[in-house]
């Protein structure tokens, strides 16, 4: 009875030095090294924030572990979710934020789809232009702009300048051009076949618009609301320079101002509030993550 | 339904002419296609029947009305686009009648509409489904139904089968041409696919440079081309040329096309040619089927000749073979059973019956 021997090895081959799954590899790790980094040097503020938010004021006197709580304790949160100042900020924050997203995207959107579509004399050059706007910095138009609305006061008597709702007109001049920017992009990425069809089919600009484009570039359009929203809400110099009456101001520049008392900054209640004002975005930022992210790749790739 | 008239219609951008002065009457009813190589004009022609393009000269007439300024949504057409153009937000039904609700029809008449159409493109099924769960010969037949629903006066098709695969082309080409004989709508299709043209069309319109080259029955535009264009454009694989002149030999007409190669033409083909100079550069232009295997008993008219091919191609029920002469690569079609072989010689023979002589200066067919 004869045998047979099966060689299970087979032929081997060393993988080569170089190839790609050794190069993804080392591509990978270098990618988490540098992730991991970048989320220490991002987390480390807001983590040091929730640490002093959880300190009373004698913790944070003592010289101890500036990283630590001994006698964790609620207290800066209590005072200042009982605060009537400190809601009114919050409630001025939100009303500013909430108006200044829709005046933003009644103007934004309109415009970005005539930008976009329908080519009228000047606007490939107007698109720029409205672009070109949005890179002058704030900290050059304050001094114009507050002098604009001192005149105006003084002229027609009504009064903007320490009224909280002089933000309404002031924010757009940021959130408006950046966000008619990224609605230009993203309605020049929707076929042009579609409003096309859409007009045969008897729509109207307004109708192709509302009725095609909107709910086609819904993701931009979510993205530019909460860049608008981010942006009014963490707005600093404007309100910081328009307003100054406690009961006008907003929250960031609320906090400031009323927890920094001449060399005495309260600690404690600064993150506490720091911590609370930040939680609108991020709550935004959670819901909305998928379409944000969406909004910002659109047409980079052929959908 | 409704006839098109386009007459010494322009297009201009800036310095360019993309359409020169078009004349095209195409009656009710009619199916005509407009062909032609990329930027010939044809794509511009339909967009400005659409109202999609301004014209800048001349005037364009739907059912005997001048439409030049009448926006599209006035002119009541319907158009099917190369990307389908759905609206990706909305079902296929919605899709469908997205028109009719813009004009406020009643409920029930859209929907008899909407089913109507979707029966008859076999789409019944997927009417609430949205584009993305769609196959691209699926989507295409929803645009077509979104056409149909609206009962336009004109149904303009830009390259609408281009983005499907060969086999499916093949399969939309035989739905369109059902769908125009149910409904019989006057048609303008454009496509740059010369076999489209030929399959589809009651007439064809060969347009190159932004002129209208021919206009005519698929099988005139085959048979009795106008110009070298329109005769190398139509038919695959295209006509061949071979530069050759005539002469007298014996008292009959001969056409040479080397020192050592010429045919007599037989007695109808040298009546027709016996005026033209004898010393006028000339193109002999014969198609592929008209060069074959030589067969013992040749037909009158039919002349063998030698060649030595250089490549052949089998397609399985007829053989493409190449050869060269005077410089020009020439095809021919014969029996898979022929032995053609590259580089091998083979008999062939040429059917001077179905000859065409152009003038190689004006590519005008003699």
């Amino acid at each position: 009875m004869s045998t047979m021997t099966i060689d299970k090895s087979g032929p081997t081959r060393k993988v080569k030095y170089g190839s790609m799954s050794r190069d993804r590899t080392w591509a990978l790790r270098w990618s988490y090294f540098f992730l991991t980094l970048f989320a220490i040097f991002s987390l480390t503020p807001p983590f040091y924030m929730l640490i002093t938010s959880l300190k009373g004021s004698a913790e944070i006197s003592a010289a101890t572990n500036p990283w630590w709580v001994h006698q964790p304790t609620l207290e800066n949160y209590v005072q200042l979710l009982t605060s009537n100042q400190f809601l009114r900020f919050f409630w001025n924050s939100a009303w500013v934020s909430i108006i200044v997203v829709t005046i933003t995207m009644l103007i934004s959107v309109p415009a970005a789809f005539a930008l976009a579509r329908m080519k009228f004399w000047g606007s490939a050059t107007l698109a720029t232009g409205v672009f070109l706007t949005y890179l002058i910095p704030d900290s050059l138009l304050f001094i114009p702009l507050f002098k604009m609305f001192a005149v105006f006061g003084d002229w027609t008597g009504i009064q903007l300048v320490n009224r909280w709702y002089v933000l309404l007109f002031i924010y757009p001049t940021l959130t408006v051009p950046f966000c008619t920017w990224i609605m230009i992009g993203y309605f020049a990425s929707i076929p042009k076949e579609l409003d096309e069809a859409a007009i045969i089919d008897g729509a109207s600009w307004f109708q192709t618009l509302t009725r095609i484009f909107i709910p086609v570039a819904l993701p931009g359009l979510i993205a530019a609301t909460i860049f608008a929203f981010t942006v009014s809400w963490a707005q600093f110099l404007y309100p910081l320079v328009f307003t100054t009456s406690t009961d006008q101001l907003v929250l960031p520049v609320g906090i400031i101002t009323t927890l920094i008392k001449g060399d005495v900054f309260n600690w404690g209640q600064i993150m506490t509030g720091a911590l609370l004002g930040a939680a609108p975005p991020l709550i935004i930022y959670a819901f909305l993550m998928d379409y944000y992210i969406a909004g910002l790749t659109a047409g980079a790739t052929k959908g | 339904m409704a006839d098109v008239s386009l007459r010494k219609v322009v297009k201009r951008y800036d310095e360019v002419e993309a359409v020169r002065g078009i004349d095209l009457d195409i009656a009710d009813h009619e199916f005509v296609v407009l062909v032609g190589p990329s930027g010939c004009g044809k794509s511009t022609t339909l967009r400005m029947i659409a109202g999609l393009e301004d014209i800048s000269d001349g005037d364009i007439m739907i059912g005997g009305d001048v439409v030049n300024d009448v926006p599209p949504k006035d002119r009541d057409i319907a158009m099917v686009f190369q990307n389908y153009a759905l609206y990706p937000h909305m079902t296929v039904a919605e899709n469908m009648s997205f028109g009719l609700r813009l004009k406020h029809y009643p409920k029930a008449e859209i929907k008899s509409r909407v089913t109507e159409a979707a029966r008859m493109l076999d789409i019944t099924d997927l009417i609430d489904r949205k584009p993305k769960q769609l196959s691209g010969g699926q989507r295409q037949r929803v645009a077509m139904g979104r056409a149909i629903v609206r009962n336009p006066k004109v149904f303009l098709f830009d390259e609408p089968l281009s983005n499907l695969d060969a086999k499916l082309r093949v399969q939309m080409r035989i739905e369109i041409k059902k769908v125009h004989q149910k409904v019989r709508t006057t048609t303008v299709y454009v496509t740059h696919d010369q076999v489209e043209a030929m399959t589809l069309a009651d007439r064809v319109v060969v347009m190159n440079h932004g002129k209208i080259e021919q206009i005519g029955t698929p099988n005139e535009l085959y048979h009795k081309p106008a110009t070298k264009f329109v005769a190398s454009f139509i038919g695959s694989p295209a006509m061949n040329f071979v530069p050759c002149r005539l002469e007298d030999v014996g008292g009959k007409l001969n056409v040479r096309l080397t020192d050592r190669l010429g045919f007599t033409l037989p007695p109808a083909r040298a009546a027709r040619y016996q005026a033209l100079s004898r010393t006028d550069k000339l193109l002999l232009g014969i198609r592929p089927e008209h060069v074959m295997e030589a067969r013992p008993h040749a037909e009158p008219g039919v002349e063998p000749f030698d060649a030595v091919l250089d490549v052949t191609e089998p397609m399985g029920m007829e053989t493409l073979v190449y050869f060269t002469l005077e410089g020009s690569q020439v095809c021919g079609r014969v029996s898979p059973n022929a032995g053609a072989q590259d580089g091998s010689p083979l008999r062939l023979a040429v059917d001077l019956n179905n000859m065409h002589l152009l003038n190689e200066v004006t590519g005008a067919v003699l």
